[in-house]
């Protein structure tokens, strides 16, 4: 074979440049990635080995002593925990009663924005207004809408002509984890609406059209080609809301600091309640690693029930 | 309308039939929008208007006594400018930081050559499964034993714990799992037969890099840039954890405090309202990149 390269020393006709390119790109391309890799290493990687690590542990937050191997003496005490049971009871049913109604109004919203009428864009941006808001300033305002005698109970008074009083929301064991849900649902719903929407735009309207056209009305056309069509939106949109649901924090600590008598407290609040204010590591590790296998349990059933079943 | 020239039934009929949907859409932009217009309204009236306007439509409208005097108070309790700068320098240096760091990791992985890139890519994408949450804690552990050079007068000095300074509030949240893969699937859709005709003009990789690829990722790099100030600015649970100091303290973290201090409700809106309306403000004046970016971390199921 004859080659047009030229000859270098004695090296095989045509390898020499090229290794040595290959090598140069070898090189450039681990430097390019090496500052994304170590960031990595250091706060996600070492972090997560640590949350395993810890929870066996005595370790504390500030502490004299170095920490120690005990076991599953964190895991022991979590589960005798009263306060960690009701967390988690309260958690779950934040997850149950948001995940099924924030999907199902973020769908039902979709649709209604979703016309050829016009106007599509300025309701989506409108109801996203508070999806960019933060979560720290919604929760203070509501503060103030959900008081004793704030705007929530005066529309209340207003829309039930003087027969019906709102209660103290927010200081009452049995409406204050309600009020947080209806918060929360009210917030987050817009950006599900958008991602129900995205989903809506990839299903032909040809297929609409001809559904139309047989003679289908409207809940025969949402039933037989929306519903299908939103297969793998769906999925998204489950698994991402009991995610969020069950990462409920910044609501309670705001609102409520998990009270009144624990009518509100979370999973996530008590890690932090137990790992920052009382310092204790080790504990809020092993409430961490609970927390961890409950969002890995919950994405896998999700995606084993809405699995593609052909 | 009289003007209307076909006054045919057909879409006279359709017009009437799309009122109710009409009302339905506009009572739900008053639902979404009305805690926003309250708070900015509030924060131009003194505590007992807002109360005496609750009752009535008058608590969204400007009417009675407004001034700025919550706001000038909110500057005098506390040193709200410096939270605002501090989330400001925060969420810009991440913001600036990350594109860098995780475009150019993106670009070796998806456009050179190189043995284990395949593997790397699936590993970083899978980081996305790990709520932040999982590991906050012990991360809080581990910061505060970092150790950290520094410059004292003429010598460098060791020092240990990263608690308490701008590092720990931006270091952390620079390399991100979802914006490489953002940038991957962005770079992909850029034709590499750029590359090789840069090659063949003797352009060094990190030429290709910075004059061919990134030039044309407009899009992938306002995608970043919004997914990565939005969190940053509201950022909440990390900072309530390890800044202290009243120096560094950003902007959510100060309205908590703040609002503990038991300030006026006219005051609290005023302090909401200056945190709330330059984002609000960005996102009317992009809502469409803002909308599209969010929805497009809908497509990475």
């Amino acid at each position: 074979m004859t080659t047009l390269l030229p000859r270098a020393g004695a090296r095989p006709p045509g390898r020499g440049p090229r290794t040595a390119a290959r090598r140069r790109e070898r090189l450039t391309a681990l430097g390019m990635v090496s500052p994304a890799v170590l960031l990595l290493l250091v706060f996600f990687v070492i972090p997560v080995v640590l949350a395993f690590a810890l929870a066996f542990t005595s370790a504390r937050l500030i502490s004299p002593t170095p920490a120690h191997f005990v076991g599953l003496r964190n895991f022991t005490l979590l589960f005798q925990d009263p306060v960690f049971f009701r967390s988690l009871l309260n958690t779950a049913v934040f997850a149950a009663v948001v995940v099924p109604v924030q999907a199902g109004l973020a769908l039902a919203l979709a649709l209604l924005v979703n016309t050829k009428v016009g106007g599509t864009n300025f309701f989506r941006t409108v109801y996203f207004v508070p999806v960019v808001t933060s979560m720290v300033v919604i929760s203070i305002v509501w503060m103030f809408l959900y008081q004793k005698t704030g705007l929530v109970n005066h529309l209340i008074d207003t829309f039930s002509l003087g027969h019906l009083h709102g209660p103290d929301w927010l200081n009452d064991p049995s409406t204050a984890l309600p009020a947080i849900i209806f918060m929360s649902v009210w917030q987050g719903v817009g950006f599900h609406m958008v991602i129900w929407l995205s989903g809506l735009q990839t299903i032909p309207a040809d297929l609409h059209e001809a559904a139309a056209i047989d003679g289908a009305d409207r809940w025969a056309r949402f039933r037989h080609v929306t519903w299908p069509g939103l297969r793998a939106t769906r999925t998204f949109v489950l698994i991402t809301i009991t995610i969020d649901a069950l990462r409920l924090f910044t609501q309670v600590n705001v609102m409520t600091q998990g009270g009144p008598l624990d009518s509100t407290t979370t999973v996530v609040y008590q890690a932090v309640h137990t790992g920052y204010d009382q310092q204790q590591t080790a504990y809020a590790s092993a409430i961490s690693l609970v927390f961890f296998v409950l969002v890995l349990a919950v994405s896998l059933v999700q995606r084993f029930l809405t699995r593609e079943k052909d | 309308m009289a003007t209307t020239p076909t006054p045919a039934p057909g879409p006279r009929r359709r017009t009437l039939r799309r009122i109710p949907g009409h009302l339905l859409r506009s009572a739900l932009a008053l639902l979404f929008v009305f805690p926003v217009v309250f708070m900015l309204i509030s924060s131009f009236k003194p505590d007992q208007q807002i109360f005496a306007d609750l009752g009535s439509i008058k608590a969204f409208l400007p009417v009675g006594q407004l001034s700025l005097d919550n706001y000038t108070a909110v500057f005098d309790r506390v040193p709200a400018g410096r939270f605002l700068l501090n989330s400001i320098v925060i969420s810009a240096v991440t913001v600036v930081l990350g594109i860098v760091v995780n475009s150019l990791a993106a670009f070796a992985l998806s456009r050179m050559r190189w043995p284990g890139r395949r593997l790397l890519l699936v590993l970083i994408i899978a980081t996305l499964i790990v709520p932040f949450e999982t590991f906050a804690l012990p991360l809080v552990w581990w910061v505060n034993k970092l150790p950290w050079l520094e410059l004292n007068g003429f010598h460098l000095a060791l020092t240990e714990g990263w608690l308490d300074t701008y590092r720990v509030q931006i270091l952390p949240f620079v390399a991100n799992a979802f914006s490489v893969f953002l940038f991957h699937q962005y770079f992909q859709s850029i034709p590499k037969e750029l590359d090789e005709a840069a090659r063949m003009d003797g352009a060094s990789w990190f030429g290709i890099y910075r004059r061919i690829v990134m030039p044309l990722s407009g899009p992938a790099v306002a995608t970043v840039a919004i997914l990565t100030f939005l969190p940053m600015w509201n950022s909440y649970l990390w900072p309530l954890m390890v800044v202290q100091d009243e120096n560094l303290r950003p902007v959510m973290v100060g309205i908590q405090y703040f609002f503990q201090l038991n300030v006026s409700w006219g005051q609290i809106m005023a302090y909401s309202t200056m945190i709330t309306v330059p984002v609000l403000a960005l996102f009317l004046a992009f809502q469409r990149s803002f909308i599209n970016s969010i929805a497009s971390s809908g497509v990475k199921g």
